[in-house]
C-alpha cells in the first residue's frame, strides 16, 4: 500500500476555467427551460445537471486524479441510487 | 502506531461518508420522481410560482464558493495562506448569502400562504402539496447541510490560522472542501428539478 | 507464558485509569469489550421481553398483560433485538475486537470515530429508554408502518429518533471498517489473504454505509410528518402510504444482511478450525459474500406482496428474491464439503456452528416459501413469516454469535470455559429452538396472524408449546452467559492458539498486548492452511 500523499493539485486558472464553464451549463439549462419540451425537459436539465455534477466531481473533487477504489465505489454508490429509484417504478408505474 | 499520517486513509473515509450523504438526499429522490410521475401537471405549475431569479442567483452563488474552495486546496499546497484564507471566507460569506437569500424566498412562500399543513396548500391540489411538501423538505434539509459545511469551512480556516493545517497536512482542510462541494453537488441538482420544470 | 501485559493492564490512551481508561479509550479491543456488555444488557432484556410475549399467547385470552402492554412489548422487543443487538453484535463486538487483528494491524483507521459510535450506541439506547417513560412506548411493530406511526398517539418521534441515532452508529462502524480494511492491512496481506471473518465484514460494511442512510432519512420524514403534517405519506393529502414501505424495505431488507452476514464470516472461521481442514471454496465464499450484499439490495419489496403494489412488482420483485437464494446456497454448501472427511474436533463453538447451519437452513428454505408470491399471499403476516425470520435471525445471526462467544472467549479475556454447561446450554437452547419455533410454523399455516394479542381456540395447543420451547431456550441462554461469566474466576492461563487456529488473532497473547502483536506477524500465503496446525496436534499426541 502506498503510503506517499498525492501531490497533485490543480492550477487556479484552470479551476476557474471549470467554473465559467459551469456557468455556461447553468445558462444552458435555464435557457432550454423557456422551450417547451413537455416530459423531454426535465430529462434535458437532468442531462445538464449531470455534466455539472461531473465536472463538480472530476476536478473541484479531484475525482479525476484518484485512484480505483474511489472511483469504482462512487460508481457503486450512484447505481444504488438509481437502483433505488428506477426499482420503485416497477411498482408505481404499473399499479 | 496510531500516529502515521495517512491523508489518504482520510480522505477516503470522508468520500465513504459522502456516500451517505448521496444516499440521504437519494431517498428524499425517490419521493420527487414518484410524485413528479404522478402529478407531472401540478408540478409544472407549481414550479412556474417559484422565483427562478433567487434560484439562478443561489446557484451562481454555490458554484462561486465552490471554486472559491477549491482555490483554497490548491493554494494550501502551494503554500499560499493568503490565497486559502480569502478562498475559505469567501465561501463561508457565499453560505451565508445563500441562505439569506434562502430566508427571504420561504418567507415570501409562507406569507402567501403555503407552507407545509397550511389552509391553501390542503385544499389546493393534491401535487401543489407534494410539490411545496418535498420542496421545503429537501430545501431545508438542504440549508441545514449548508450550514454543517459552513461550520467545517470555519474550523478550517481556524486550523489554517493556527497553522495547523499546512501543505504537508492538509486532509482536514481537503475533507471540508468535498463536503462542501457536495452541498454544491445537490444544489445543482435541486435547482433544476424545483425552479426549472415549465 | 507472556512477559507483555495485555490490553486490560495497559492504558490507551495513558493518561486515564479507572473508569475513564474505558470511558476514553481509544483502543479498538477496549471498545469491542465495552460493546460487548452492553449489547448483552440489551439482549438479555429483549429475551425476557419475548418471553413475556410468548407467556402472555400461551394460554387464551389475557394472562397477565393489557392488550395495549402487550403492543408494546412486541415493539420494544423488536425494537432492541433489531436496532440494539443483531444489527451491531457481530461487527461492533468481534468486529472491532478482531478485524484489526485479522488484518495484522494495531487499531482501526479512525480511532475516535469509534469511540464516537460506541457512546452514539448509547445514546440510541438511552433515547429508546426515555420514550418508554414519556407518553408510552409505541405500539406500532418495529416497522413503524404509517399511518398508523404518524397518527398514534404513543411516543413515536423519541423512539424513531432512537433508532435514527442507532442508525449512525452503524454507518461509522461501517466506514471505519472500511478505511480500516483499504488501508491498513499488513504489507504482506492481499485480498485474497484476508480472513472470511473480515472479508464478511467488508461486505457487511458496505450495506450499512449504502443502506442506512435510507432509513435515516425515512425515520426522519416520520419525525418530519408528526410535527408538520406535510402530507408526503397520507392519501388525502396526495401522498402515498406505500412510498414509505418502499423508503423503509429498502433499508431493511439489506439489513438483513447486515445481520446475516458476519455471522456467515464467524461460521466460515470456526467450521475449518474444528475439521482441521482448508476451507471449501475460500473465493466462493467471498464472492458470495459481495454477491449477497449486491443481490440483497435488489429485492427489498418481497415484503409488500400484500400491500397494494403493482402485479408486476411482485413479479419482479418475487424472481429477484430467488436470486439471493444462491450466494446463500453456496456458504452452505462449502462449510459441509470443508467438513467432510476432515478431523472433527468436537467443541462448544463447533457444535453451535452446526446448529447454525441446520437452522439457518430451515430459515433460508422457508424465506423461500415467503419469496414465492403464490404462497407469500396465503401465509403473510401470520406466525408462519415471524417463526421464518426467527429461524434465520436468531437461529442464524444468534447462534452466530454465541458460536463467535464460545470461539473467541479464550482469546478475549485469557480464560477457558467449562465445556460441559456450554454443551448443556447450547443443548437446552437448541431443543427450545424447535420446541418454540416449529409450532409457529404450523400455526402460521393455519392461519393465525402475528402481533395479535388473542386467538381462536384452534391455535391454543400450538402457543402452549411455543411457550414451553421458550422457556428451554431462556434457560439455555442464560446457562451460557453464565458459565462464561463463571470462567472469569478461572485462572488466566489460555495459551495463544488454544484451538489450532491459523489466522492472526491467534499468533497474539491471549489476552492480547495493547498494540496487538508483541513480534511482527507472519501473514500466512493463505489463510487456512491446516498443515502445521495437524503436525503440532499429532505431536502432542505422542507425548512429545
Amino acid at each position: 500500500m502506498e503510503k506517499t500523499h498525492h501531490s497533485h493539485y490543480l492550477e487556479y486558472r484552470t479551476l476557474f476555467s471549470i467554473f465559467l464553464l459551469l456557468l455556461m451549463f447553468t445558462g444552458i439549462t435555464v435557457g432550454v427551460s423557456y422551450i417547451d419540451l413537455g416530459v423531454f425537459n426535465v430529462w434535458i436539465s437532468l442531462l445538464i445537471a449531470s455534466v455539472k455534477g461531473s465536472l463538480v466531481l472530476l476536478f473541484f473533487m479531484h475525482m479525476k486524479y484518484e485512484g480505483r477504489a474511489l472511483i469504482f465505489s462512487f460508481l457503486g454508490t450512484i447505481f444504488f441510487l438509481f437502483i433505488m429509484i428506477s426499482f420503485t417504478f416497477w411498482d408505481v408505474s404499473f399499479r | 502506531m496510531a500516529s502515521h499520517p495517512d491523508e489518504s486513509g482520510k480522505k477516503l473515509g470522508m468520500w465513504l461518508f459522502l456516500y451517505t450523504e448521496i444516499i440521504l438526499f437519494g431517498g428524499l429522490f425517490v419521493l420527487y420522481a414518484v410524485y413528479f410521475s404522478r402529478y407531472f401537471g401540478d408540478f409544472k405549475e407549481s414550479g412556474k410560482t417559484l422565483n427562478r431569479l433567487i434560484g439562478l442567483m443561489n446557484t451562481v452563488i454555490l458554484l462561486f464558493s465552490s471554486f472559491a474552495v477549491a482555490a483554497a486546496v490548491t493554494a494550501i499546497q502551494k503554500k499560499e495562506k493568503k490565497i486559502a484564507l480569502t478562498g475559505l471566507a469567501t465561501a463561508t460569506l457565499c453560505g451565508l448569502i445563500f441562505l439569506v437569500n434562502k430566508y427571504f424566498e420561504w418567507g415570501h412562500k409562507i406569507e402567501a400562504g403555503i407552507y407545509p399543513n397550511s389552509e391553501k396548500l390542503v385544499s389546493g391540489p393534491h401535487g401543489q402539496n407534494m410539490f411545496f411538501g418535498l420542496y421545503y423538505v429537501i430545501t431545508g434539509l438542504h440549508g441545514v447541510h449548508i450550514i454543517i459545511g459552513m461550520t467545517l469551512l470555519i474550523i478550517s480556516l481556524v486550523f489554517v490560522l493556527e497553522g495547523k493545517v499546512t501543505s504537508e497536512r492538509f486532509a482536514l482542510l481537503e475533507n471540508s472542501g468535498l463536503y462542501w462541494h457536495l452541498v454544491d453537488l445537490i444544489w445543482i441538482f435541486i435547482f433544476p428539478l424545483f425552479y426549472l420544470i415549465i | 507464558m507472556e512477559a507483555v501485559p495485555s490490553f486490560f493492564e495497559t492504558h490507551s490512551p495513558s493518561r486515564y485509569k479507572g473508569v475513564w481508561s474505558w470511558l476514553l479509550t481509544m483502543d479498538h479491543k477496549r471498545i469491542g469489550i465495552m460493546y460487548l456488555f452492553s449489547i448483552l444488557f440489551w439482549f438479555l432484556l429483549a429475551v425476557l421481553l419475548g418471553g413475556m410475549i410468548r407467556l402472555e399467547l400461551m394460554f387464551i385470552g389475557q394472562t397477565f398483560m393489557s392488550a395495549e402492554v402487550y403492543n408494546s412489548v412486541f415493539t420494544l422487543h423488536g425494537v432492541i433485538m433489531i436496532f440494539l443487538f443483531i444489527i451491531p453484535a457481530l461487527p461492533a463486538i468481534f468486529g472491532n475486537f478482531f478485524l484489526p487483528i485479522q488484518i495484522g494491524t494495531d487499531d482501526v483507521f479512525f480511532p475516535k470515530l469509534n469511540l464516537l459510535s460506541w457512546y452514539l450506541y448509547m445514546a440510541g439506547g438511552l433515547i429508546a429508554i426515555v420514550s418508554l417513560f414519556s407518553e408510552g412506548f409505541p405500539d406500532t411493530g418495529w416497522t413503524f408502518y404509517v399511518p398508523f406511526s404518524i397518527s398514534t398517539r404513543t411516543n413515536v418521534s423519541t423512539a424513531v429518533f432512537a433508532a435514527f441515532v442507532l442508525g449512525m452508529a452503524s454507518m461509522l462502524t461501517g466506514l471505519n471498517f472500511i478505511t480500516t480494511i483499504h488501508r491498513m492491512r499488513h504489507r504482506d496481506m492481499g485480498w485474497m489473504q484476508i480472513p472470511l471473518f473480515t472479508w464478511s465484514l467488508y461486505a457487511t460494511s458496505w450495506v450499512q454505509l449504502l443502506a442506512t442512510p435510507v432509513v435515516s432519512i425515512t425515520l426522519l420524514l416520520v419525525i418530519i410528518e408528526r410535527y408538520f403534517n406535510v402530507g408526503l405519506f397520507d392519501p388525502a393529502k396526495g401522498g402515498d402510504p406505500i412510498l414509505y414501505q418502499h423508503l423503509f424495505w429498502m433499508y431493511s431488507h439489506p439489513a438483513v444482511y447486515i445481520m446475516i452476514l458476519p455471522g456467515m464470516g464467524v461460521i466460515s472461521e470456526i467450521i475449518p478450525v474444528f475439521a482441521r481442514k482448508s476451507i471449501f471454496g475460500y473465493k466462493a465464499i467471498v464472492a458470495s459474500s459481495m454477491a449477497i450484499a449486491i443481490a440483497g439490495s435488489l429485492v427489498w419489496a418481497h415484503h409488500m406482496y400484500t400491500s397494494g403494489m403493482s402485479d408486476t412488482a411482485v413479479f419482479v420483485f418475487s424472481l429477484l428474491t430467488f436470486v439471493v437464494a444462491i450466494p446463500s446456497a453456496i456458504k452452505v454448501f462449502s462449510w459441509v464439503s470443508t467438513l467432510y472427511k476432515g478431523s472433527i474436533l468436537m467443541t462448544p463453538p463447533l457444535f453451535l456452528a452446526l446448529c447454525f447451519i441446520y437452522l439457518f437452513s430451515v430459515g433460508g428454505l422457508t424465506g423461500l416459501v415467503l419469496g414465492a408470491a403464490g404462497t407469500d399471499i396465503h401465509v403473510h403476516d401470520t406466525h408462519f413469516v415471524v417463526s421464518h425470520f426467527h429461524f434465520t435471525m436468531f437461529g442464524g445471526t444468534g447462534f452466530a454469535f454465541f458460536a463467535a462467544l464460545h470461539y473467541w472467549w479464550p482469546k478475549m479475556f485469557g480464560r477457558m470455559y467449562d465445556f460441559k454447561k456450554a454443551y448443556i446450554g447450547a443443548i437446552l437452547l437448541t431443543g427450545g429452538f424447535m420446541f418454540h419455533y416449529v409450532p409457529m410454523f404450523i400455526l402460521g399455516l393455519q392461519g393465525m396472524p402475528r402481533r395479535y394479542f388473542d386467538y381462536l381456540p384452534q391455535y391454543e395447543k400450538g402457543n402452549f408449546f411455543a411457550g414451553f420451547g421458550a422457556a428451554f431456550m431462556i434457560i439455555g441462554v442464560f446457562l451460557m452467559i453464565i458459565n462464561l461469566w463463571l470462567s472469569l474466576k478461572n485462572q488466566r492461563d489460555v495459551s495463544s492458539d488454544p484451538w489450532g487456529g491459523t489466522t492472526l488473532e491467534w499468533q497474539t497473547p491471549s489476552p492480547p498486548a495493547l498494540y496487538n502483536f508483541i513480534t511482527e506477524p507472519v501473514v500466512p500465503d493463505y489463510p487456512y492452511d491446516f498443515s502445521g496446525v495437524v503436525e503440532r496436534y499429532s505431536k502432542d499426541d505422542k507425548g512429545e
